[in-house]
């Protein structure tokens, strides 16, 4: 293909604004929370000359705290760029499919049965978790005429969400300490990130970008339809297996260190391909932008509005999140059931 | 025509006699509930403690903590049965129902706002679940129906509502500085734990008076079933009971959620077991009500004394309920009806 038909007129000015505004969003990050820094201290507290133990410490936490933030996001932000591709539907977010809860559910197995409490080991469990409920939720998805429509999609993963919520909390119940780590676990989200969780994460994301930079030109193929894909020489079921798995690996990983986030996903993949159209080669990076800002904007709201505590990260992307289902929802061409 | 007739009695007999059961079922449930506990009391001493007798230990025991526990499931769960058969009915759709369409979690934001932000009484709660529960609706019908209605669109739209209210509720638990699993487990899945007496008078009300109230306009609900033109030709005016009932059927679901939480799953269950039980030889408002009833109680009993710990009644239902709505949009996907 063509350059021209890659970098379209808009694409610098949003790759600027959105850039601009990640940069807002790590200072705002940096400076507000339950107690908020003047720029001096975080300087401070960022370069050393920290006369202030207290403030400097605070900085360092939110130094972590942003750079967790940024690389979630930007994780989410490609997983739902190819989560979508692959089921070639505009409603496919992790959140959505219930993929978050089967990480959340195999977690609290992992923590209750297999005394697991830190990230490290149950970041596997997570995995397949997330593994296990795509696999299940997509087939389920997929059957009958049709292949998969945007509401048998919703509708099987909505269920399987009931169900394994109802059996997380099933397992919870009868073990407090366990309810204890989960509750950290769930409510943490990107505020319990450390630099150990993040160079946990960190081998994942890698693998994670690289598939998708391999599959992202197979993507573009493949939304012609199958058989269009093949006849361009496209290995369409090998190329579907690689977006998927990597789409899988991101958001089991993200969820595995921050909790369940939903939503994420499915705003910057909709606000880049409004402005930037469906290129799949354009989305993953600017959606892993766009994905990157939703999640740190996310949170330093929700520790503006949940002060003194605050209100989690995961809580604030679903509220914001799902008026677009809505809208998306409206929009969808759903056959009258 | 001497077939016909007697073919149609059989109908109305087994309608008939598996309402009774059903009745029966449940009665025999709440009895359950009211002798089960710590100290399981025989049947004279429960007797005698609700006719005002003082029997030591049964008094406290079965008046205070279980007969309002037992209240609460039973007139919550008859509520939540019938209004999800008037919505499967009146839609046609087994998957429409007041949970899968998020007008319980509205009802649900309603009251977490008013108990917990307003700390209103217990009437301000229920009018204001009733109201946010007709408002939903509204919403969800007005964005649904763009150029030509479809469920499918409803059920998309409402799983977004759903969304939107859960995350809310969970905002107000946290501002509220409330937040703890309790609270949490009856706002987010449903629960009997808890309840007192004084907090049931609106929903033991709206379920006798709007009852009755359903069953009436059921013929016409029987009609509405046949498809809109079948109905209109046959003298119903669709859009008037269409109105009615859905008014009744979320009144009775928003003042059962503000007393127990949105019991998970029981108001997409009970509609199907009823029908499958009672056949359709009449409308089945009444099996609907006393399935929901009957499951509520039963998950409760279960959830309270068959695991070493106690379960809340909504965590049960929902993991019921979860695999039949699974197994129905398997069964949808194969006929080719999603």
């Amino acid at each position: 293909m063509r350059r021209g038909l890659l970098f379209t007129k808009t694409f610098f000015p949003v790759f600027l604004l959105l850039l601009a505004l990640l940069v807002l969003g790590a200072i705002a990050s940096l400076l507000f929370g339950a107690r908020s820094l003047s720029v001096q201290e975080v300087l401070g507290g960022l370069f050393g000359a920290g006369e202030g133990l207290y403030e400097a410490s605070v900085v360092q936490k939110r130094v972590v705290r942003t750079v967790f933030a940024l690389c979630c996001g930007a994780a989410l932000g490609i997983a739902g760029v190819l989560m979508q591709a692959v089921t070639r539907n505009p409603l496919a977010d992790p959140a959505i499919l219930g993929v978050n809860n089967g990480a959340a559910f195999f977690v609290v197995c992992g923590i209750a049965f297999f005394q697991m409490n830190t990230a490290r080991e149950y970041i596997w469990f997570a995995l397949a978790g997330a593994f296990v409920t795509a696999v299940f939720v997509l087939g389920i998805g997929s059957m009958g005429r049709g292949g998969a429509s945007p509401l048998k999609l919703v509708l099987a993963g909505a269920a399987t969400s009931a169900a394994l919520s109802s059996l997380v909390t099933a397992v919870l119940i009868p073990r407090l300490n366990a309810m204890d780590e989960f509750r950290f676990w769930q409510a943490g989200s990107v505020g319990a990130g450390t630099w150990d969780s993040f160079w946990l994460l960190l081998p994942f994301l890698i693998v994670g970008v690289i598939a998708a930079v391999i599959s992202a030109p197979a993507m573009n193929a493949l939304a012609l339809g199958d058989e269009t894909a093949t006849g361009l020489g496209v290995k369409t079921a090998f190329m579907r297996y690689v977006a998927a798995l990597a789409g899988v690996i991101l958001c089991g990983a993200v969820t595995a260190v921050a909790g369940p986030i939903g939503f994420v996903g499915l705003l910057s993949v909709h606000v880049i391909r409004a402005l930037l159209g469906p290129d799949v080669r354009v989305l993953v990076p600017m959606s892993a932008l766009a994905g990157a800002v939703i999640l740190t904007v996310s949170d330093v709201v929700g520790r503006l509005i949940g002060r003194p505590g605050e209100l989690e990260v995961g809580v604030l992307t679903a509220f914001i999140g799902a008026p677009l289902l809505i809208i998306l929802a409206l929009k969808a061409k759903v056959r009258a059931v | 025509m001497e077939l016909v007739r007697r073919v149609r009695m059989r109908h109305r007999n087994r309608w008939a006699i598996m309402t009774a059961s059903l009745a029966v079922v449940a009665a025999a449930l709440c009895c359950a509930m009211l002798m089960l506990g710590n100290t399981i009391y025989p049947v004279r001493d429960v007797a005698a403690a609700l006719l005002g007798e003082e029997v030591k230990g049964a008094t406290f025991a079965v008046r205070t903590i279980r007969l309002p526990r037992m209240l609460a499931g039973l007139f919550a769960g008859f509520a939540f049965g019938v209004s999800g058969y008037v919505f499967q009915t009146m839609l046609r759709n087994p998957l429409a129902n007041p949970n899968v369409i998020g007008i319980t979690a509205g009802s649900s934001a309603a009251a977490v706002f008013c108990i917990v932000v307003l700390q209103a009484g217990k009437s301000v709660t229920s009018t204001a679940a009733v109201i946010a529960g007709l408002l939903t609706v509204l919403v969800i019908y007005g964005l649904a129906r763009g150029r030509t209605f479809s469920i499918g669109r409803m059920i998309l739209v409402g799983i977004g509502i759903q969304a939107m209210c859960n995350s809310a509720i969970t905002y107000l638990l946290l501002i509220a500085r409330e937040y703890n699993l309790p609270a949490a487990v009856r706002w987010l899945t449903g629960s009997l734990n808890g309840i007192r007496m004084e907090e049931l008078s609106w929903l033991i009300a709206s379920v006798l008076v709007f009852t009755p109230v359903i069953v009436f306009l059921s013929r016409p609900l029987q009609v509405l079933e046949l498809g809109e033109q079948a109905a209109v030709s046959l003298g119903v005016r669709t859009d008037r009971t269409r109105v009615a009932l859905a008014i009744g059927a979320v009144v009775l679901s928003a003042v059962a959620t503000a007393v127990t939480g949105p019991i998970a799953a029981v108001a997409f269950l009970a509609g199907p077991i009823a029908v499958r039980l009672a056949g359709t030889a009449r409308a089945n408002v009444i099996p609907a009500g006393l399935v929901g009833a009957a499951l509520v109680l039963a998950a409760d009993l279960t959830g309270q004394f068959a695991f070493p710990v106690k379960f809340p009644v909504g965590i049960l239902t929902g993991i019921i309920g979860a695999p039949y709505l699974l197994y129905l949009i398997v069964r949808m996907n194969r006929k080719g009806e999603l």
